[in-house]
């Protein structure tokens, strides 16, 4: 084999330095770059950050993979009619600035949430529907989830919330009490609402002297 | 804007231009034939001739007539075999445990993925525990198979490829070994905290942190006894399978650190950085370590060199390139700077040149001996997941088309594209990489060879149904949520039959592993009607040969090609 040959082969040296260059290259464009643009990018006024409460429906949220079935992230109407069907205007980044982790979101075999709290800001709608998603649309494939709720025959005590099913779905008796899971949830579930516009005006000459004012 | 447009394009056309340089700096002349390296996964008068431990002795007759039949047999040197002999022996434990852990891991990956599906037609199954709901079982599914069965047996199969490819015992396979255990600790581990409710809530990040550190040091033990392996290989060349797994290895622990870092990620940050790990976790780590097993079991099943050694170079660093930017066509119309999705949009289309060099390659080596497929149970499912390969690919390019995702996004069809590429494609080869090593491993040959067509009908069957039913229905849901006169909740409607037919097809190929599962532990345990022992290490039998020796002796009585 002759030196020309060896020195134009792959080797131990060339595979490291060639791959840990190719990766550095996609870590900066898809991770720091994306990093270094957003870390300072204030939240919109409109936005409040969530509560203790929310946080903690959040996490049930999480634990519980809503995220496999929902998207959080309305596209513009030029591309589809999620605004048509009440989804909401086109996110920005700012939308998240109190969302870690992420919950963007892969599939839609349910419906878009980052507004639900506006669509549907109904406490005693959003608990039947975790009770008994069939119970209010007709055709869902949502699971159920009996386990964030308590059944027992007789009355609630006092300080529970009741869970009003829809009087064909519920059994006389028996009375359907919300966990502590379910309502830190529908908490969170609520307060999904981005309606505020996503851009602020843009400055006029002078505006900065009026708001001092 | 026209700025920012002109710095991007002149960043790629620079970009796209040293990485063809670089590659044709290590080219001795693009596009020609390979020489030296690429037969270099051959012993001396090796080439010609025909190998697959997990073909029957008449197939593997047949299977020598389909290739060479006037092939003179010829003797390797005796120190060749015994070299051979001791590489393989040098990793037979480790990788005979990590295989054997990745096929548990298939089975329960199966089961939960099955029941996943099930859960989306009949959403009232099974919905008092919470351990079980849809979002529990369908992460678990995911983690169970990427990291359970895919990384497993892609360690298993690369840890018995290193020391064979590069004529060199392993280094350190008690660390391996280690590596394997810790790994399979931490995938246990992970699954119980999904079960649990405890998942960082971000797909194929699931894990939480102090579970991911188990998977890390695992990793590590196992990548370390690799790359101290190869460098002390006692080979001149480095065989192609070799650059993909010395890469892959160094590329998936930075991703899986970079990405679990607890605290360092946010919003939408977060979110690219989630596509970045979620789609290179595919590129860079199980699709070269799917490709190292292709570009080795292909050409020495069927005793010729691979078509051409340096279009698989031109495929190797443009896929890496390509590869590791294209992560953010998961995000397509969603709230990410547009130059990111645009870049990741490019650089998925030209995902087809590493795509048609290993395509060419590969497909191109197999070419004219469709036959050898009928008698060599290794090759048929590996050529099968080569070619599931180039069409996973070419359709993920598509797909990535603005006009294409804004169909496909959301939908079912992006899972079945899923299944195309981690199943149709690795998992695949995977089986047949485990059939081929398993002999080797065992000194023993898989005692029904029924079993393994039963196997291979039963998944091939299986995804058919899965593949084409899910994208046909997740076009169709597609298209419905487009539609804005379209309810929403017919595009929900619309999907049953097509999530039916996917449980269906899940059902077969959960049968066709539980059939392999069986049939792998009969192997371990020595079940079977024939005993050949070390008689495999004896020639291809050739119509004309004498019969082998039979059952006895642990080492062979005379030395033979193809070991």
């Amino acid at each position: 084999m002759s030196i020309f040959a060896r020195k134009y082969e792959m080797d131990e040296l060339r595979l490291v330095v060639g791959a840990m260059l190719i990766l550095s290259g996609a870590t900066a464009l898809l991770v720091v770059m994306p990093y270094l643009l957003l870390k300072d990018l204030p939240p919109p006024p409109g936005l409040k950050p969530y509560t203790a409460l929310q946080l903690q429906g959040r996490q049930v949220y999480i634990a519980n993979g809503c995220l496999y079935c929902h998207s959080q992230q309305p596209r513009d109407i030029a591309q589809a009619p999620d605004a048509l069907r009440g989804w909401g205007r086109a996110s920005v980044a700012a939308d998240y600035a109190y969302d870690t982790p992420h919950l963007l979101g892969t599939m839609r075999t349910g419906p878009d949430l980052l507004n639900i709290g506006a669509r549907q800001p109904s406490r005693d709608w959003q608990l039947g529907h975790l009770y008994a998603p069939r119970a209010y649309t007709p055709g869902s494939i949502m699971p159920a989830y009996p386990y964030l709720f308590e059944v027992r025959q007789g009355d609630a005590r006092p300080g529970e919330v009741v869970v009003n099913l829809p009087p064909a779905h519920a059994k006389p008796g028996q009375v359907v009490v919300a966990r502590a899971e379910a309502l830190a949830l529908v908490d969170y579930l609520i307060s999904l609402d981005r309606t505020y516009p996503a851009l602020k005006p843009l400055p006029t000459p002078g505006s900065a002297e009026k708001r001092a004012r | 804007m026209d700025l920012t447009v002109s710095v991007l394009l002149a960043t790629f056309v620079l970009s796209v231009l040293a990485l063809f340089v670089f590659i044709a700096s290590m080219g001795k002349g693009l596009f020609g034939s390979g020489g030296d390296a690429a037969v270099q996964i051959f012993d001396s008068h090796e080439l010609g001739i025909v190998e697959d431990p997990a073909a029957t002795k008449a197939q593997r007759g047949s299977l020598q007539q389909a290739m060479d039949p006037l092939h003179e047999r010829e003797q390797r040197t005796a120190q060749e075999v015994a070299t051979r002999l001791r590489v393989d022996q040098s990793s037979s434990l480790v990788v005979g445990v990590c295989l054997t852990l990745s096929v548990l891991w298939l089975v329960l990956a199966s089961v939960a993925g099955l029941i996943a599906s099930f859960k989306l037609h009949l959403p009232d199954l099974w919905v008092e525990q919470a351990w079980i709901t849809f979002g529990r079982i369908r992460p678990i599914h995911l983690n169970l198979v990427g990291y359970g069965w895919c990384s497993l047996a892609g360690i298993g199969v690369a840890l018995w490829l290193v020391p064979r490819l590069l004529k060199t015992e392993l280094v350190g396979a008690r660390y391996a070994l280690w590596g394997g255990a810790l790994w399979t600790l931490g995938v246990a581990a992970g699954t119980v905290a999904i079960a649990l409710g405890y998942s960082d809530g971000m797909e194929w990040l699931e894990y939480p942190w102090a579970i991911d550190i188990l998977l890390v040091i695992g990793g590590a033990l196992v990548g370390f006894p690799l790359w101290m392996t190869l460098l002390r290989r006692k080979v001149a060349h480095l065989y192609v399978s070799v650059w993909y797994i010395a890469a892959g290895l160094l590329w998936f622990p930075i991703l899986f650190l970079v990405a679990n870092w607890p605290g360092l990620h946010f919003g939408v940050q977060q979110a690219t950085m989630n596509w970045w790990y979620g789609h290179n976790v595919l590129g860079l780590w199980f699709t070269p370590l799917g490709l190292a097993a292709a570009y080795y079991f292909i050409p020495k099943v069927l005793g010729k060199p691979i078509y051409s050694y340096n279009l698989s170079l031109l495929g190797f660093w443009s896929l890496a390139f390509f590869y590791s930017q294209v992560g953010g066509h998961h995000l397509i119309g969603g709230p990410v700077p547009s130059w990111l999705i645009t870049i990741s949009i490019v650089q998925s289309m030209m995902m087809v040149v590493p795509v048609f060099a290993v395509a060419i390659n590969q497909h191109f080596t197999v070419l004219g001996n469709f036959r050898a497929l009928l008698y060599s149970p290794t090759l048929r499912f590996i050529v099968l997941g080569a070619m599931f390969y180039t069409a996973a690919s070419v359709q993920g390019s598509l797909q990535a088309l603005r006009s294409v995702n804004t169909v496909t996004h959301f939908t079912h069809y992006t899972v079945a594209h899923a299944h195309l590429g981690l199943y149709g494609f690795f998992t695949l080869v995977m089986f047949g990489s485990i059939y081929f090593i398993m002999p080797r491993v065992m000194k023993w040959e898989w005692p029904y060879p029924w079993m393994i067509s039963a196997h291979f009908w039963l998944v091939l069957g299986g995804f058919a149904i899965y593949f084409i039913g899910l994208s046909w229905g997740g076009w169709y849901q597609g298209l419905a949520m487009l539609d804005k006169d379209v309810p929403f909740m017919d595009s929900v409607r619309l999907t049953i039959p097509y999530l039916q037919a996917r449980s269906v097809g899940g059902a077969l190929m959960t049968l066709g592993h539980l059939v392999f599962a069986l049939h792998f532990f009969m192997m371990g345990w020595k079940f079977g009607p024939r005993r050949l022992g070390a008689a495999l290490l004896a020639a291809p039998d050739r119509t004309d040969a004498p019969a082998r020796p039979r059952a006895g002796s642990t080492q062979p009585i005379q030395p033979r090609p193809s070991l």
